[in-house]
């Protein structure tokens, strides 16, 4: 008999060493039989904190949770963020482990890892060790030992982070064709896309449900404030300029471009977005047309109705003055950059160019090189062979001064976590020569314009997630670098305090900061000035995000589409050889 | 010319200005973190304590069971020499040999002394009874200290009796007297060794660890990407290390000083240089381990294999003349020897500077070495 | 209560196993390190002080100071020298060239009342050191003045003899009584150092989350985590025992199978140490400093390897009663020395399994099947 999972009112406090945390406010929901429930919301919402309580591994302060079929009995099967694949032991291995631990009969194994290897695909890589896998094919690992007995309720906490495009698709289908069976599935995401492909949805921020229903209903709540502007083909024209003015314009409380469409979302019902964007010549006067919505212009408005963000009005940061007349000047500069490992080559013979004030976008799969090209570029590791040069400066000789112009933000939040905020600041300003009354301005100054300010004493460990990327960029920007290098710097980040990074960003590479940026969100790459996409080591396309588009499907698809198509044209040209004979 | 001068220093203070930089930030992770502050600071104050009068050769209370067969004046005289001597603790009157071994089998009894049933005819008629003494070998040097005692007791006694009888003493006696502790207090020994032991697994830790530990948490790779350089990273791990177990050293020091009454006969400013040599020669060494190392595991192992070896055979607990000659040579090699010699020598000795440099300077050329190997390893490692 | 679910027991047991063969740092600790530490450290460590050297000052002409120099050449305990001063034999003795000074003053030999003592002065820096030399000199003159005696009876004077015997370790061999204490110390290292991290390392590699979203209960974790260190550690203890044997003359004369006991319940108790320190902290910085500052040092010092527990003050003995080498070291010198000694070895053994089941029990009970 299937059956769902109710719970209602749960509350959860957490207590540091130093505050109070109200991880879950109240909350309540439902996860019916056969149907997939999104539990969307940016990190630190209290998606986490609630899988865990649903799933019995922490006991919440208050509320209940029960089965909603009364008598029944279910299986609950619980995918943790980092499922805990053991890295030294192989997919088989792995496996065989859950299998045991799970009590699957050993009689009906082989029948069931057969089933799960065909559903996943992950057949050819029995004997790969988990620690040798892509992202992706983690995570269907992870869901494979997950499912090793078959579940009534399934949850999945964030099953695609750190998953490439391709991937993402695949684990989506993976999860719709077990609906079928009856199946309960929770599906967390910070991803606001994931949302439409849910049955319903739970929208959770700060501990709280903001909204609640199918999605479809949700977005419908925006039905009559978004509107869409087809952009004419102008070359000169960048768009994050046109992003910039069009948020600028009355009355718009979130401005994107998707491919070749300026879309807009308004503040009221039915009321038109102005028709003119009067400091952009080529889009003097425009007709807005309404368009239907998305979940995320939704979550936008609602989150701008609570008032719970300012509106992300692209902040200035006073970077030194610095000529345009070298606008053109090349300043990262590669020249068949490779790096082996053995006999595995990570980056094979890359090469590009990034001029002044650019911002550049380093886009592929994951394990696809990207990492390892920039870790080359900040001097972290050496090339095989091929050159560098970053600011002027060969990576070959001149390593440490070249480290002096650069700005380097880690994918992963690599601070001291009993510091404060303050002094990992005045660290990150000291060890790049500043010092006295010239780092305490600077530090000053940041914080302002990052709005740290309230943050200073605390520890940056338990700051929330938002706060510590905007951190992470102060850091990197204390000593204004010539050259910003940011490594999937919005994973995970909700798309509020995205647009925000995504304005500062603008505002420094206006100021002639060269920006170069790896991530696998398509839709921010628009914003990128050009891009090359690297898929096993190799460059497979490079050029503006226009160019690299229409090159694939035409103008009017999604980089999405035409990255995917890219990666299978590549797949079938050249079959992965890598798979182990079984 | 003077240009170039000129930004030679303005390069010197820059590099300078980064390494303080990163020295502070060193000493905010240590302190600002409650379970890393007190698990570095508590467990080396507890264990002077403790370790201070564990670690003792002196001999008390050797619990002894007497077998005697003659109850004689003499024989009791004899008896009572022993269980009134501060070394043996008077356990058990036995009346055969079986019970005597039973008793030092199980070790309820460290020693037996048997007085022979023709004790006293033998000595009066001018003869010379022999007593027999039995002692466990198991824990072999209290048994030849013990041996030791019985010696000087029998003396006593023999040369007691003879001058009762207004007998002449034919042979010279021996007087012992000890220098520099004149009642071989063992904690005075001890004291001074315990301090460097502990500075030194407190230094190593800090060093060999805190690496490790910022590459598995991804900190480390941020401190690369800055413009400090090798060397200056590793200047920056070493201070801050050798400047927190320096002032943990003086504090045990001190402690050990009005604690134990470990007097402090020579010049402080002598211990405080060897103790800065020796904490970099340490830290150095901690270095190369964290440079050939990537994960806490391996760097804790690492750090496990340099620091047991170092203390066990430093002359801390058993002197390094014992050793066997490859053994001493070997030792040669461990800083730890020599921050002992000086320890030792300005508390007790009042070691003269000229003398102490003497073991300053193997010290510092095995810094000298590891913090050069560090460097390279770490440059071969991280670039 | 927990119960025990024989296909997950030993799946679980698998998976460690599997991992412990992946990464060899495991082995080498289990196997090589014991090795490695016997073998420096064995040589090492000892405590019989021979050829100290010894400076002699004779002031007299008498034939009988070149008698008593003889007497102290002989044996190996004493390398006397003669030196032509007080003044620099003092220097000497300063700079640690020799460990103690001998004075024959000029009124010495005289055999009428009176004569003048022989003074020994002895560097007190070293107790331990200055208390066996102070021993071998008093012997040299015991040898002396016994053949004084008898090449002279008109110098016979009442005295008594002394027998002396020690048993179980006949020549008084310091490496009898250390190299048992010593295997013993190196295992409580390798235990606590074989399981210091395995609990942290699931907490800290997020695979603990996805084993608690299993059936797997604490009883099935815990014991899934003692087996295969368990048996790395036996191996490692049966390769100390056998190069101990082989390396170092000091015979066993207990019987195996009591050692395989007394060693598995050892095993047990430092295994749960390492996996109590662990549990308690969930974080291998301060695992790994919690069990090397919590190992090394008490097991160095309060085993009674080196330093016998019966000449500690009472509170620090009952300090070492905590520490479990304590119990090994003399379990493993009597079975070593003695043989089976029940008298010892079950107390001791009662003592080191009460410790295991504490340290286990508290592993349990600070296990959670929940996050916190």
């Amino acid at each position: 008999m299937p059956t769902g999972l109710r719970f209602r009112a749960i509350s959860k406090t957490f207590v540091t060493e130093t505050r109070k945390v109200q991880a879950l406010n109240d909350v309540s929901g439902e996860m019916m039989p056969g149907k997939i429930t999104g539990l969307v919301g940016p990190d630190g919402a209290g998606k986490t904190t609630l899988v865990r309580v649903l799933a019995g591994l922490l006991d919440a302060d208050s509320g209940d949770v029960s089965l909603s079929e009364k008598g029944s009995t279910a299986r609950i099967a619980y995918m943790p963020q980092k499922f805990g694949l053991y890295e030294d032991l192989s997919v088989a291995e792995n496996m065989t482990l859950y299998a045991d631990l799970n009590g699957l009969n050993p009689d009906l194994r082989n029948q069931r890892f057969a089933e799960l290897n065909r559903f996943t695909g992950l057949g050819p890589f029995q004997h790969r060790l988990a620690g040798n896998l892509s992202g992706g094919m983690k995570q269907k690992l992870g869901l494979a030992c997950t499912l090793i007995v078959a579940p009534d309720i399934l949850l999945l906490d964030e099953p695609s982070v750190g998953v490439d495009p391709v991937s993402r698709r695949e684990l989506w289908s993976m999860v719709r064709a077990l609906q079928g069976t009856g199946i309960a599935v929770l599906w967390t995401t910070a991803y606001l896309d994931e949302a439409d492909g849910c049955d319903q949805v739970i929208l959770l921020y700060e501990g709280a449900v903001l909204d609640h229903g199918a999605p479809g209903d949700i977005s419908a709540q925006v039905a009559q404030r978004t509107w869409r502007v087809v952009l004419p083909g102008a070359e000169t024209m960048r768009k994050r300029d046109v992003q910039r003015a069009a948020m600028a314009l009355p009355g718009v409380v979130d401005a994107q471009i998707k491919g070749r469409n300026l879309r807009i979302v308004m503040a009221e019902d039915g009321v038109a977005p102005p028709t003119s964007l009067s400091n952009l010549a080529a889009l003097r006067q425009f007709t807005p047309t309404p368009t239907p919505p998305q979940f995320e212009d939704a979550y936008l408005a609602a989150m701008r109705k609570k008032n719970l963000v300012a509106s992300s009005a692209a902040p200035t940061l006073a970077v030194d003055e610095r000529g345009t007349a070298a606008a053109q000047d090349i300043v990262i500069e590669t020249q068949d950059l490779s790096k082996r490992f053995g006999t595995f080559t990570a980056v094979d013979r890359f090469s590009f160019a990034v001029r002044r004030g650019e911002i550049f976008g380093l886009l592929g799969p994951n394990g696809a090189g990207k990492s390892t090209t920039f870790k080359m570029l900040c001097g972290l590791v050496p090339p095989s062979s091929g050159s560098a040069l970053v600011a002027g400066f060969d990576l070959a000789t001149a390593r440490a001064d070249a480290r002096g112009r650069i700005g380097y933000m880690a994918q992963k939040f690599a601070y001291v976590a009993h510091l404060s905020v303050a002094q990992n600041m005045e660290f990150a300003g000291g060890v790049y020569g500043l010092s006295g009354e010239g780092l305490k301005t600077r530090a000053r100054a940041v914080a302002i314009e990052f709005g740290l300010t309230p943050f200073l004493d605390q520890n940056c460990g338990e700051l929330p997630l938002g706060i510590k990327q905007r951190m992470a960029l102060a850091c990197a920007v204390m000593h204004k670098p010539d050259i910003l290098f940011l490594d999937e710097p919005t994973s995970g980040v909700d798309p509020v305090t995205r647009r925000d990074f995504w304005s500062r960003l603008n505002a420094m590479a206006d100021d002639g900061t060269t920006i170069l940026i790896t991530s696998h969100f398509l839709d921010e790459a628009e914003y990128c000035d050009r891009m090359s996409i690297i898929y096993r080591g190799r460059q497979i396309a490079a050029g503006s995000p226009d160019d690299i588009k229409s090159a694939q499907n035409g103008a009017e698809g999604t980089l999405e589409e035409a990255f995917i198509r890219l990666i299978e044209a590549h797949d079938r040209a050249e079959p992965d050889t890598r798979a182990d004979a079984a | 010319m003077s240009v170039t001068a000129n930004q030679g220093s303005w390069r010197w203070r820059e590099a300078l200005g980064r390494i303080l930089f990163l020295v502070r930030r060193e000493f905010l992770t240590i302190w600002r973190d409650k379970r890393i502050r007190s698990v570095l600071i508590l467990p080396p104050i507890i264990q002077l304590f403790l370790f201070s009068y564990a670690a003792t050769f002196e001999v008390n209370h050797v619990p002894l069971a007497v077998f005697n067969e003659d109850m004689s004046l003499e024989s009791r005289d004899l008896v009572a020499k022993f269980t009134a001597s501060p070394t043996f603790t008077d356990t058990a009157r036995i009346t055969s040999m079986h019970e005597g071994q039973d008793l030092i089998e199980r070790g309820r009894v460290l020693m037996l002394l048997r007085v022979p049933a023709n004790f006293a005819h033998v000595l009066k008629s001018g003869g010379t009874p022999t007593v027999q003494v039995i002692v466990d070998g198991r824990q072999s040097n209290t048994a030849l200290i013990a041996l030791g005692y019985v010696g000087s007791i029998i003396e006593d006694y023999s040369r007691e009796r003879a001058q009762s009888l207004g007998q002449k003493l034919p042979t010279p006696v021996l007087v012992q007297r000890a220098w520099f502790n004149a009642n071989m207090i063992s904690q005075w020994f001890i004291v001074p060794g315990i301090v460097a032991s502990l500075t030194m697994i407190v230094a190593t830790i800090i060093t060999a660890l805190s690496i490790a530990r910022e590459k598995e948490l991804g900190t480390f790779e941020q401190l690369l990407v800055t413009p400090l350089r090798p060397y200056e990273i590793l200047i920056g791990k070493v201070v801050p290390a050798v400047v927190l177990a320096l002032g943990e050293g003086l504090v045990l020091a001190l402690m050990g000083i009005w604690f134990f009454g470990v007097p402090l006969r020579g010049d402080v400013a002598i211990i405080v240089l060897g103790l800065v040599v020796f904490l970099v020669s340490v830290t150095s060494c901690g270095l190369m381990i964290s440079a050939l190392t990537s994960t806490q595991q391996q760097a804790q192992i690492a750090a496990f294999c340099f620091i047991m070896p170092c203390v066990i055979l430093s002359g801390f607990t058993t002197p390094i003349e014992n050793m066997p000659g490859w053994v001493q040579a070997i030792t040669y090699l461990n800083p730890l020897r020599y921050v002992l010699v000086i320890n030792r020598g300005v508390f007790l000795q009042d070691m003269p500077l000229l003398v102490a440099l003497n073991q300053v300077w193997p010290m510092a050329l095995i810094g000298l070495a590891t913090g050069t190997g560090a460097i390279l390893l770490f440059r071969r490692r991280v670039f | 209560m927990s119960q025990i679910n024989r296909q997950r027991l030993v799946g679980f047991v698998h998976k460690e196993w599997l991992q412990v063969v992946r990464d060899p740092s495991s082995i080498i600790v289990a196997v090589v390190l014991p090795l490695f530490l016997l073998f420096v450290l064995g040589y090492g460590v000892s405590l019989d002080a021979k050829h100290l050297p010894l400076a002699v000052v004779i002031e007299t002409a008498a034939p009988e100071a070149h008698d008593f120099y003889a007497a102290l050449q002989a044996g190996d305990y004493l390398v006397p020298r003669i030196v032509a001063s007080r003044p620099e034999a003092a220097d000497l003795l300063r700079a640690g060239q020799v460990k103690g000074i001998a004075i024959l003053a000029d009124d010495f030999g005289l055999t009428s009342n009176g004569a003048a003592p022989i003074q020994v002065l002895v560097n007190g820096t070293d107790g331990n050191t200055a208390r066996l030399m102070q021993g071998y000199v008093q012997g040299a003159w015991a040898a002396w003045r016994a053949h004084r005696q008898h090449t002279n009876p008109t110098l016979q004077t009442p005295s008594i003899a002394v027998q002396s015997r020690v048993w179980f370790n006949e020549t008084v061999d310091s490496h009898k009584s250390i190299i048992p204490g010593l295997i013993a110390v190196i295992m409580t290292l390798i235990g606590a150092l074989l399981t210091a991290l395995v609990i942290a390392r699931e907490w800290e590699r997020g695979t603990m989350e996805a084993l608690l979203t299993t059936p797997l209960t604490k009883a099935e974790l815990i014991i899934g985590k003692l087996v295969p260190y368990f048996v790395l550690g036996m191996g490692g203890m049966t390769v100390s025992v056998t190069v101990a044997l082989a390396l170092f003359d000091i015979g066993f004369r207990g019987s195996l199978i009591v050692l395989l006991i007394a060693a598995s319940s050892f095993m047990m108790t430092v295994l749960g140490f390492g996996l109590m320190v662990s549990t308690l902290t969930r974080n291998q910085f301060v695992a790994s400093i919690m069990a090397i500052t919590g190992t090394m040092m008490p097991a160095l010092m309060l085993s009674g390897f080196i330093f016998d527990i019966r000449s500690m003050p009472v509170v620090v003995q009952v300090v070492s009663a905590i520490v479990p080498a304590r119990y090994f070291v003399e379990i493993l010198k009597t079975l070593f020395l003695a043989g089976n000694v029940w008298s010892v070895i079950v107390p001791n053994t009662f003592a080191l399994m009460a410790m295991a089941t504490l340290f286990l029990a508290i592993t349990f009970r600070k296990t959670r099947r929940k996050l916190s």
